[in-house]
């Protein structure tokens, strides 16, 4: 039997439902992280002093406030993600769902998917947020900056790419571990380090050129495009089953 | 291996008549150093309900988790209608088959409905409503479709599983405990939901520790320890293991029970375990008790009953399990 997208299909759906009735992921995502994410930029941008305007001091405001925008692309799947496949052992959940047809490459692409669109929601949402408060309110100067291709090519781009690398971790974590919270913490280092490399670039430690920019971009692209088949190769049925609970 | 995608429609059912359900050959599984399973052997024949008894440890969930391609055998292997277990055959050999686990496993934040299609989906199913309606009110919870799992008492979630289990209309039915948990009513329901499956071909493996829940339902029964001890009717094995016995209940004691006795043909052996109450090894009771009635008047004696003393599969089982099942913690 092939690769069925009705499987996968099943899988996502029923993974939105449990998420919206789940109060943990309904606060983390509809209001902590929006308040604290579009404030923090904000406060960064709305507090410079007129003198900042022209100097270095600018980039490296702007910069830090841009990297807000991408922590929430790491971390919202790093909680969602770790959970996946241990958390349905836990729940005793996992034993029925692999005495379906599914394939652990389906069952992993629909967690996948599923994770993946509250996150792409939600971390578009608040960098939509954030572009209206600085084009409403802003010195037209931090607009010019904000505005400019640059920046919006590096968000727009990498808030699927970080995603994506996170989603990967995390349910790679997931098959891995034997507790949701160790897999829930592991996951969370481990899905910020690219934005360490992110950082670097966005306070001018290294010099942010296109070419670097879409190097890395395309590196991403890869580890998350290759992600399904890594974490499918680490999935192991027999062990998840019977293996030793913790 | 066929070629046939079409599970649990009828044409899969009987698509080798007269081939076995299940074929379980040397069948070995070791957790480390601890043997769950050892050399087991069976056949179950298509739309045959088979009982699968033995005490706590004995391999029974193993046994199911292996045929349902969860786990892997040490050794041995089995072939699941008609397919054999490999790694490339899970997907197909489950799209065939359904399992009820020990535990429900239900997503509890959903309701009963969404469970079901969930799973509809997962069996790439066709008329989904239509199938959830049918596979809620074979087990009575068509009031309950609406209600968050979570909501729901141990029982009921066990019932709505045995939902999710029938939804796709498998050849080979797996039911690991199903009646654990129920209370007498749902349980007697469930019974007959399983003569009903049988009545439409559908075979079933199902594990228990009710032994009377086995000798109603089951048409073979086998009886395992890690290794298979017995397999075969539940009559067979009574018979196989035990001489047939008279009871017979008289009103006082007899003066001279043995005279008596020596006087009808056919009785092997008696004995008193109370007074004025006899236990006799016959041959066939059928043949003994009309000759027996018929001295026992002679000779004064008020006779309240003569019967035959069954065995019950507990008896079977006992014997085989004996003290062996407490020396396993
Ligand atoms: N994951 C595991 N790791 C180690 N040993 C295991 C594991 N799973 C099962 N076993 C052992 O294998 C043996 C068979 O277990 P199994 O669960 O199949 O028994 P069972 O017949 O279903 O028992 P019960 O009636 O209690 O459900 C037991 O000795 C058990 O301890
Ligand atoms: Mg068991």
């Amino acid at each position: 039997m092939t690769f069925s997208w009705h499987r996968v299909g099943a899988i996502v759906k029923k993974e939105l439902k449990d998420y919206r009735r789940n109060r943990f992921v309904v606060i983390l995502t509809m209001t902590v992280l929006p308040l604290v994410f579009v404030l923090l930029p904000v406060i960064q941008l709305f507090t410079i002093r007129v003198s900042e305007i022209s100097s270095s001091k600018l980039d490296t405001r702007i910069g830090i406030s841009l990297l807000y925008m991408l922590i929430v692309p790491a971390i919202i799947p790093s909680a969602l993600s770790a959970y996946s496949v241990i958390g349905e052992r836990e729940q005793g959940t996992l034993e029925p769902l692999l005495t379906t047809p599914i394939r652990s490459e389906e069952l992993l692409v629909g967690k996948a998917l599923a994770v993946s669109i509250p996150t792409l929601v939600v971390a578009y949402a608040i960098y939509g947020i954030f572009l209206i408060a600085v084009g409403a309110f802003a010195n037209p100067a931090l607009q010019v900056v904000v505005f400019g291709q640059a920046h919006l090519l590096v968000e727009l781009l990498f808030i699927p790419l970080l995603a994506g690398w996170s989603i990967w971790v995390g349910i790679a974590i997931s098959t891995r571990s034997a507790d949701v919270r160790v897999a829930q913490q592991l996951s969370v280092f481990a899905s910020l380090a690219p934005l360490i490399i992110v950082a670097l670039l966005a306070l001018n430690v290294i010099k942010p050129t296109l070419v670097l920019t879409l190097l890395l971009a395309a590196g991403l692209l890869v580890l998350d495009s290759v992600g399904w088949r890594l974490v499918a190769l680490m999935f192991d049925r027999e062990r998840l089953i019977v293996g030793e609970p913790r | 291996m066929t070629s046939s995608t079409t599970f649990g429609s009828k044409a899969a059912r009987v698509r080798a008549a007269g081939e076995p359900a299940l074929v379980v050959e040397h069948l070995t599984k070791h957790f480390g150093s601890r043997i769950a399973l050892d050399d087991v052997c069976f056949e179950v024949e298509q739309g045959e309900v088979f009982g699968l008894l033995g005490p706590n440890g004995a391999g029974k969930t193993t046994m199911i988790r292996i045929l349902g391609t969860l786990i892997k055998p040490t050794f041995g292997n089995a072939t699941v209608t008609g397919i054999s277990l490999s790694r490339e055959t899970g997907s197909e050999i489950r799209a065939r088959i359904s399992i009820m686990p020990e535990t429900p496993g239900l997503y509890l934040r959903l309701t009963v409905w969404e469970n079901l299609e969930c799973f509809a989906g997962l069996y790439q199913l066709s008329h989904v409503n239509e199938r959830i309606r049918k596979a809620l009110a074979s087990v009575n919870l068509a009031d309950r479709q609406n209600e968050l799992c979570g909501s729901l008492s141990k029982g009921l979630r066990q019932r709505v599983a045995l939902a999710r289990s029938l939804l796709s209309d498998p050849a080979v039915l797996f039911l690991d405990e199903p009646t654990s948990g129920l209370d007498p009513v749902a349980a007697h329901e469930v019974h007959d939901l399983i003569g009903a499956l049988r009545e439409h071909g559908v075979t079933t493996l199902v594990t228990t520790h009710r032994l009377e829940e086995a000798e109603r339902l089951c048409d073979r029964v086998a009886i395992v320890n890690t290794k298979l001890l017995l397999v075969g009717k539940p009559d067979t094995l009574r018979a196989d293991l035990f001489s047939r016995k008279l009871e017979v209940r008289l009103s006082s004691r007899l003066r001279d029970p043995s005279r008596v006795f020596s006087e009808v043909l056919g009785v092997k052996h008696w004995e008193e375990p109370e007074a004025g109450s006899y236990l006799l090894d016959v041959e066939d009771p059928d043949l003994v008790a009309p000759p027996l009635i018929r001295t026992l008047v002679g000779c004064g004696a008020d006779v309240l009953a003569v019967g035959e003393r069954r065995h019950s599969l507990e008896d079977v089982y006992l014997q085989l399990i004996g003290d062996g099942a407490g020396e396993r913690k």
